[in-house]
């Protein structure tokens, strides 16, 4: 049987190398000219832990980390227990014979992993044996897994052939052994690579990347997971003349002082989770009177106050949207691949600079942790765009008028007083109606600019349409895939920009009869703002701390979707 | 705002220490100006929310930058301005209130880092804005409008604090001398690093203290406030905790230590480790 695609889940303990054999295993396939995804869980302790990491194998572009598990590889026996319910009946369960051993399981197959390794003269290879054997099962050629090996391994060292042979034959040796079980999953069929260059890295990854070159200057942040990755990325690589990167106290220092580098002329970001969000609160309601460019990143987790630390939920729309007290609604980007955390970045950047206020980035543990192959971005093609500077004398009008006016660069003249408090043309506090009017609907104007043209669509002609945002998009659009395919009559739409929403496409949702939007959490935040637009929105909720699973989403569509339609024929 | 703006509606009380405030650190501007020959716009004023905090509105003659915040968070936004622009002279204008109480958590980590900004605080030993509540300042056993039998949080000594906190450049000040006032300022602006002018300020209608600070013949007040002896030396730590050991309100400047390099500076000395990469090879890095 040829197959287009595998899953295999990755289960053990921390330390035991689950997170490094996924990694490894996407690297071999990808280097070969597969597609690879993964989907990582954390353990809720430091050392140790129950852990698992899940990565998806395909001939063509994925969507979603996959419903069902091919391969489950058990480092242990809690491992075991944990995960063998969700691999499929045909699949198979490579255990590591080296911790425990599992009898009446005809999916099982014991691996001596450290063993097979220690036994090539290096210990590091455990991952190796299982990459053969998985090799083995899906009926991948060797020379694949040689050319992998020898490109990973050839970095100008002394050292290098002999890692390069000790890996080989760790790959072989898991190939040997697994081959002599009999076990096997079919043939995937050959790579489909595609002919332009392309990168793997994670969520946060491409973010961070996008940010730098997008232009970022300036970059704050405080430790919380799922963000740190972004506070260390930028640490290590935002520096130099004019730029500046830094681990401050709290949140409210990480707010406060982008206010303070925006103010003075800098492109600046923090990237925070919930609880760090949350202290954000006030800062950003400064940053939206005060008419100063900044980026937060929110990288979801799940629930409130402390919450799911390492889980993945899409619970802070409400809270990004409306984060402060006072009339205030924050532009929003929501990215839902790891393609659109790079270019997302850039245009939040853009977004800041160009309507002079904070812009909210929104992204999520599961995009945040998860490897993916993605086409190597294009730089010429990206602007750093800048906001509009004051270039005039002293003597300025700042917050003059109703529309955006240019912004003065601290020692340069144009000196006046960004004011938290509500402010005259030059930034003096006053109380005044009139003044009040005339900044509230300054403020609210300046959206405008940043309403965007483009937007996915698809079978527009439908009455009913599938609309989920950010990390969901990948199996809502693979679910939705199936039942264009299965003639369920159902249109899509997909943007990242949530707030302002592009007016072309909020026109057509709101001649729809019914949007569905597929999200991760209890109130369907999504669904109710667009209804607060005159969207006919239903939202499909979860909130276990994981994605959707493409299967539930195909069930559930076509619940709602026949539902209605026996509504509109009166049965 | 330079000439009288109608629109502007905030107004200290007649005889508000913060007017003695507001005089000394134009005069420090105006002083820097001249030296450096630097425009006023490579000033910016980053002010608290309190009475205290209008005087960036309340500056007469030409204009500096300034940024009226929220409540507490002076400190973390001059970093901003500061790390973003080190070129840029950064001053901050706080009350007690604010500096102290909300935005303490702040103190330390710019004391830690040696942040290049100068911290001009009005200490009224109250909350001016909010209508005479007591704040960190405010004398044990004290009544104030929340503290109506009495004050039972002890008294904070700031100048103690910033010295336990490593902050590198202390001076203590009274808003009835202005000149002298001005002096400490101009230091501070010029000390590298972290300096606060801990200036009293009384609150002509909360918490008048203008007779206990300044004394009273007639009525056998002694005065509060003394001078730091010529021979005080500013490097000596221990020296500067003696002298605050005495009670009462120095004048003059307790502590600078003129070696630590400043924020800036080591960001600076940092690069020279770090060998910035281009976005390109970032990108490349990641290529398989
Ligand atoms: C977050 C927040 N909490 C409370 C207030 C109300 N508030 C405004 S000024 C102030 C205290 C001011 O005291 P101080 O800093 O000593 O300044 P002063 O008026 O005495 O100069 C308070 C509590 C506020 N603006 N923001
Ligand atoms: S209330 Fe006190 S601090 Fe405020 S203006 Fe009046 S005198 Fe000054
Ligand atoms: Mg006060």
């Amino acid at each position: 049987m040829e197959m287009r695609d595998f899953v295999v889940r990755f289960a053990g303990e921390g330390g035991q190398g689950v997170v490094t054999s996924a990694e490894g295993l996407a690297q071999a396939a990808t280097q070969v000219g597969y597609h690879a995804l993964t989907f990582a869980t954390f353990p809720s302790q430091i050392l140790g832990g129950p852990t698992w990491t899940q990565a998806r194998i395909a001939v063509d572009a994925i969507l979603s980390p996959g419903d069902d598990v091919d391969v489950l590889v058990a480092f242990n026996q809690d491992a075991y227990d944990e995960h063998n319910s969700e691999v499929r009946d045909e699949g198979v369960i490579i255990f590591n014979s080296n911790e425990f051993q599992l009898e009446g399981d005809s999916r099982g197959f014991g691996l001596p992993f450290d063993e097979l390794a220690r036994s090539t003269g290096n210990n590091r290879a455990a991952n190796m044996v299982i990459i053969g054997a998985l090799a083995h099962l899906v009926d991948m050629p060797q020379r694949y897994l040689e050319e992998f090996v020898s490109k990973r391994f050839t970095r100008g060292r002394s050292g290098d052939e002999e890692i390069i042979r000790s890996n080989i034959e760790a790959m072989t040796l898991g190939r040997d052994h697994i081959s002599e079980s009999g076990l096997a999953l079919g043939a995937l069929a050959a790579p489909n690579p595609p002919d332009f260059a392309q990168i793997m890295l994670k969520g946060n990854e491409a973010l961070a990347l996008g940010a730098l070159a997008g232009g970022l200057d300036f970059y704050v942040g405080y430790p919380i997971s799922p963000a740190t990755t972004i506070l260390i990325y930028m640490e290590r690589n935002l520096v130099g003349e004019g730029k500046f990167a830094h681990q401050v106290s709290s949140e409210i220092e990480s707010i406060t002082a982008i206010l303070g580098a925006g103010f003075a002329g800098k492109k600046a970001m923090t990237a925070t989770a919930g609880p760090g969000f949350s202290l954000m609160s006030e800062g950003l309601g400064l940053g939206w009177i005060a008419e100063i460019p900044l980026v937060v990143v929110d990288v979801q987790r799940g629930g409130p106050a402390t919450g799911l630390p390492t889980k993945t939920e899409q619970s802070d729309l409400m809270a990004c949207m409306f984060p402060a007290h006072g009339d205030v609604r924050m532009p929003v980007i929501a990215v839902g691949t790891v393609e659109e955390c790079f270019y997302g970045a850039i245009k939040a950047l853009t977004w800041s600079e160009r309507y002079q206020g904070p812009v909210i980035l929104m992204t999520e543990m599961s995009l945040a942790e998860r490897v993916q192959n993605i086409a190597k971005p294009d730089l010429s093609q990206v602007e750093d765009r800048r906001r509009q500077v004051y270039e005039g004398t002293n003597g300025y009008h700042r917050y003059a008028g109703l529309e955006l006016s240019p912004m003065p660069i601290p020692g340069n003249p144009g000196a006046y007083v960004a004011n938290g408090s509500e402010h005259d043309d030059m930034g003096d506090t006053t109380h005044l109606a009139s003044r009040h009017i005339q900044m509230t609907e300054r403020r609210f104007g300046k959206l405008k600019l940043l309403e965007e043209d483009e937007y996915e669509r698809d079978n527009v002609e439908e009455s009913i349409a599938i609309m989920p945002w950010g990390g969901s998009k990948g199996p809502a659009l693979e679910a939705y895939n199936q039942l264009k395919a299965s003639g369920v009559p159902v249109g899509w739409y997909y943007t990242m920009y949530l707030n302002p929403l592009p007016p072309k496409l909020l026109e057509e949702l709101k001649k729809k009869d019914l949007v569905i939007v597929p999200e991760l959490n209890y109130q369907g935040q999504f669904a109710s703002i667009l209804r607060s637009q005159g969207v006919k929105a239903e939202a499909i909720t979860q909130y276990t701390g994981l994605p959707f699973k493409v299967r539930d989403l195909v069930k559930r569509v076509t619940e709602v979707t026949e539902a209605v339609r026996k509504e509109a024929a009166g049965v | 705002m330079s000439k009288k703006n109608e629109e502007y509606d905030f107004k200290w009380c007649p005889g508000c220490g913060d007017f003695g405030v507001r005089r000394a650190l134009e005069m420090a501007m105006i002083d820097r100006l001249e030296e450096t020959g630097l425009p006023i716009e490579n000033n910016v004023v980053v002010a608290g929310i309190g009475c205290s905090g209008n005087l960036v509105h309340l500056l007469e003659g030409s204009q500096p930058y300034g940024f009226h915040g929220i409540h507490g968070r002076s400190l973390p936004i001059s970093l901003g301005v500061k790390m973003a622009r080190p070129e840029l002279n950064v001053v901050v204008v706080a009350g007690d209130g604010d500096f102290l109480s909300i935005g303490g958590e702040h103190i330390g980590p710019q004391a830690a880092r040696n942040l290049n900004v100068c911290a001009v605080i009005m200490d009224n030993g109250v909350y001016g804005l909010t209508k005479g509540q007591s704040s960190p300042t405010t004398k044990l056993g004290e009544i104030t409008s929340s503290t109506p039998f009495g004050k039972i949080e002890s008294q904070l000594n700031p100048l103690e604090l910033y010295l336990t906190l490593g902050v590198s450049f202390i001076a203590s000040g009274f808003s009835g001398q202005v000149r002298p006032l001005a002096k400490l300022i101009t230091q501070g602006m010029e000390h590298k690093g972290f300096s606060i002018v801990h200036v009293q300020s009384p609150c002509t209608t909360y918490n008048d203290t203008f007779e206990l600070l300044k004394g009273n013949v007639q009525k056998g007040i002694e005065p509060g406030l003394w001078e730091v002896p010529e021979d005080h030396d500013t490097s000596d730590k221990g020296a500067a905790q003696q002298l605050l050991q005495q009670g009462g309100v120095p004048v003059g400047v307790l502590y600078d230590d003129t070696f630590r390099p400043s924020m800036d500076q080591q960001v600076e000395q940092m690069w020279a480790r770090a060998e910035p990469k281009t976005v390109q090879e970032l990108v490349d890095a990641f290529e398989f």
